[in-house]
């Protein structure tokens, strides 16, 4: 009862201590005569940004060009999170090989990246990157239609067709049908202790139906050639400077991380189920598979998390080297507008969401992946 | 950054606002003026070899202080960048912004900000490698364009190529390090753009040869550059647009550093008004008589200042140009001090 007294009192004086703040900012900033509310995110932006998803000129709105830096920022983060977990997961099982020379690199990768400042590693690679690529008159052109120069990687694209979306509705289907498939060949191994031979059947539904709607849609296969115009290549498909040096910055800073915490996952799985592995005969590679990564999954999952949530918060380092992500495009807003404590509120409420989400879903892959006791 | 941001806001949001007589009461209080200024930009604001701050604004800092304080020397710098510049001025943390910053109606207004008098002309322009054989901002289709993050110039640069209805790709990098070695090391892009002065300042410490680049003849902007202060304290908006003005009536009068004292017996009645021998206008502005005096000893008239800091036996090897008094073919213009 005392406690529950005390939590409540404890509560009710945080709420009004903020609720006081507030109204004290509200009151000081209206006499101080600055400007407040959200309305100008529907005003006329009036800036460009280098790159976006969706399509967005100078004469959108703030919001929309905060939308794109947000969009700029999933972009960033979720890729540097899939590519991150992939190097990791290989690195941090590499240090423990059996192999000194691969266990020496991969110690020696882990220990020389994770110990520099993340931003000096992004303003290292950004510089390295548009001070060896040559100016775009000079590119390199090793294949037709990809060009490499400073201003970034161009490449061909194919030219938007209606028969590409319905490729896309194929393989989703295609993808539903593969687990369905998978269920069934889990059950029929539980059953029978064989487990049925699915890789070609998975291909096939995989590959088949996309393959096949986009040829019935027509097959199109015209190429949107980038070429040199002016000063800059117009047409095909970009990848900036900015966002190549920031993703593979972010991607090589947080495989270290991860590396560690796979491998720490791996050391604290019991020696004795390796053994118990090997004498029943199976190969290494499957020991590993099969009975260390599901066990050491429970011990990395939670730490894994909080390498996630780093990741997506780091991105935003991105502004140091012009990547327009949210917290960019959210300080040219500010600059313009005046507005900082809207923006920043912004940034607040967009980077709790993300960080929510991701520690939402890794706490239900967690559940998950719990030991289930028989 | 973000720290410090987020702590000025909560100190601007909770600060009680400014009122008439309160910054004035303030400074004498503590004994020195709070300056801001920027992080370094040649004749602008910027640590000298000895490391004492130099420049047209830090200039302006020291006139105030030997105004308000009779004493040019007792100013404390801080270095704001473009970003948090304002924030430190609402908040408190600076008395005055004397720092290249453009005048314009939303930073008079919602940002709740005063100015004074406009003590430098500039316009946004661009600079190019000379070696692309560019005369004029129209032929830059689809370049790519560096500027600096938190200023005026996105703006301005997005308006431009919209209305001559042609492509381009903008670099916004915040660090100014960064902005830099993008243009005059790695090339990521053809065309700098920001405040003339600016890149004449820029020009001047980072091109190996001034030759090198050439800044063309467009202006894209009107960007007057002026001192700010809180809205609300009337008193100390006013002192900081009379030792602005002080600057400029002085070097139309002929009053310089060198010969100051000696103009004091002069027979023109507003060289009488403006050195104090006639009294009243500083007690109109709650200062000691002698205020101007103080200021045109301490730094010079706005010629000398100009001279000194981004003239034409300095690096940056300005003209005069916009910047010349009104009867000399410029813009420099003050209202009478009587």
């Amino acid at each position: 009862m005392r406690r529950w007294v005390f939590q409540l009192v404890v509560t009710v004086s945080f709420v009004s201590l903020l609720g006081l703040l507030g109204f004290i900012a509200a009151g000081n900033l209206a006499r101080q005569g600055i400007a407040t509310g959200y309305g100008f995110l529907f005003g006329e932006a009036r800036f460009e940004i280098s790159e976006s998803i969706i399509a967005y000129s100078a004469a959108n709105s703030y919001g929309r060009a905060l939308v794109v830096g947000f969009l700029n920022t999933l972009k960033v983060s979720l890729l540097a999170i899939v590519l991150a977990t992939f190097i990791g997961t290989a690195v941090g099982i590499a240090r423990l090989s059996s192999n000194k020379l691969l266990a020496g690199v991969a110690g020696t990768y882990v220990e020389a990246l994770r110990n520099i400042p993340l931003l000096l590693q992004l303003s290292f690679w950004y510089g390295l990157l548009t001070v060896t690529l040559p100016v775009p008159r000079a590119a390199l052109n090793p294949v037709t239609g990809v060009f490499l120069s400073n201003r970034g990687v161009v490449l061909p694209m194919l030219e938007p067709h209606a028969a590409f979306g319905h490729a896309a509705i194929a393989l989703v289907l295609g993808m539903a049908a593969v687990s369905l498939l998978n269920r069934f060949a889990k059950r029929r191994q539980e059953k029978t202790g064989r487990r049925p031979t699915i890789a070609p059947a998975v291909l096939l539904l995989l590959v088949g139906p996309a393959l096949a709607s986009w040829y019935f849609s027509g097959a199109p296969t015209a190429l949107d050639m980038p070429r040199l115009q002016g000063f800059n290549f117009i047409g095909g498909m970009r990848l900036s400077p900015e966002f190549a040096a920031l993703l593979f910055g972010l991607t090589a800073y947080s495989a270290t991380f991860i590396a560690e915490t796979v491998r720490g996952g791996i050391l604290a799985v019991s020696k004795g189920q390796s053994e118990a592995g090997r004498s029943l005969g199976l190969r290494p590679g499957l020991i590993m598979r099969l009975i260390i990564l599901p066990q050491a999954l429970r011990m990395i999952i939670p730490p894994m998390t909080s390498q996630y949530l780093n990741m997506t918060k780091n991105s935003s380092l991105g502004v140091a080297i012009a990547y327009p992500d949210l917290v960019a495009i959210g300080n040219i807003t500010m600059n313009q507008t005046g507005q900082a404590i809207e923006v920043v509120s912004i940034f607040m409420v967009v980077y709790l969401t993300i960080s929510l989400a991701i520690s939402g879903f890794m706490n239900w892959y967690n559940h998950r992946m719990a030991l289930v006791t028989r | 950054m973000k720290v410090f941001l987020a702590t000025l806001l909560v100190t601007t949001a909770l600060c009680s606002a400014a009122e008439a007589g309160e910054t004035l009461d303030r400074i004498k209080a503590r004994g020195s003026l709070v300056c801001g200024v920027s992080e370094g930009i040649a004749g602008f604001s910027a640590p000298d070899s000895t490391g004492k701050w130099a420049g047209m604004d830090v200039d302006f800092c020291h006139a105030l202080s030997a105004a308000v304080l009779g004493d040019a020397d007792k100013v404390t710098f801080k270095a704001l960048t473009a970003q948090n510049r304002f924030t430190a001025l609402q908040s408190g943390e600076v008395d005055v912004l004397s720092r290249v910053t453009t005048y314009t109606l939303t930073r008079d207004t919602a940002l709740g900000l005063d100015f004074g008098a406009i003590l430098f002309y500039d316009g946004q322009g661009f600079m190019v490698p000379a070696k692309l054989n560019i005369t004029s901002a129209k032929e830059l289709d689809g370049a790519t364009v560096c500027m600096q993050t938190g200023t005026t110039n996105e703006l301005n640069v997005a308006d431009f190529f919209r209305s001559i209805g042609k492509p381009f790709s903008p670099l916004a990098i915040e660090d100014v390090n960064e902005l830099n070695n993008a243009f005059f090391s790695s090339g990521r892009c053809d065309v700098y753009t920001g405040d003339t002065s600016g890149l004449a300042a820029w020009r001047s410490s980072l091109a190996k040869s001034k030759e090198d680049y050439v800044i063309l003849p467009e202006l894209i902007s009107k960007e007057p550059l002026a001192a700010a202060v809180r809205h609300g304290d009337q008193q100390f908006g006013d002192i900081v647009r009379w030792v602005g003005f002080a600057l400029i009536e002085a070097e139309e009068k002929g009053i310089s550093q060198a010969n100051a004292d000696e103009m004091k017996t002069s027979a023109d009645p507003t060289v009488q008004a403006l050195l104090g021998v006639s009294p009243g206008n500083g007690k109109a502005l709650g200062l000691d008589e002698a205020w101007a005096l103080n200021v045109v000893k301490a730094v010079g008239n706005y010629g000398e200042i100009f001279e000194r800091n981004v003239g034409a036996k300095t690096p940056l090897g300005l003209q005069r140009g916009t910047n010349a008094l009104w009867n000399k073919g410029g813009l420099i213009y003050a209202p009478p001090a009587r």
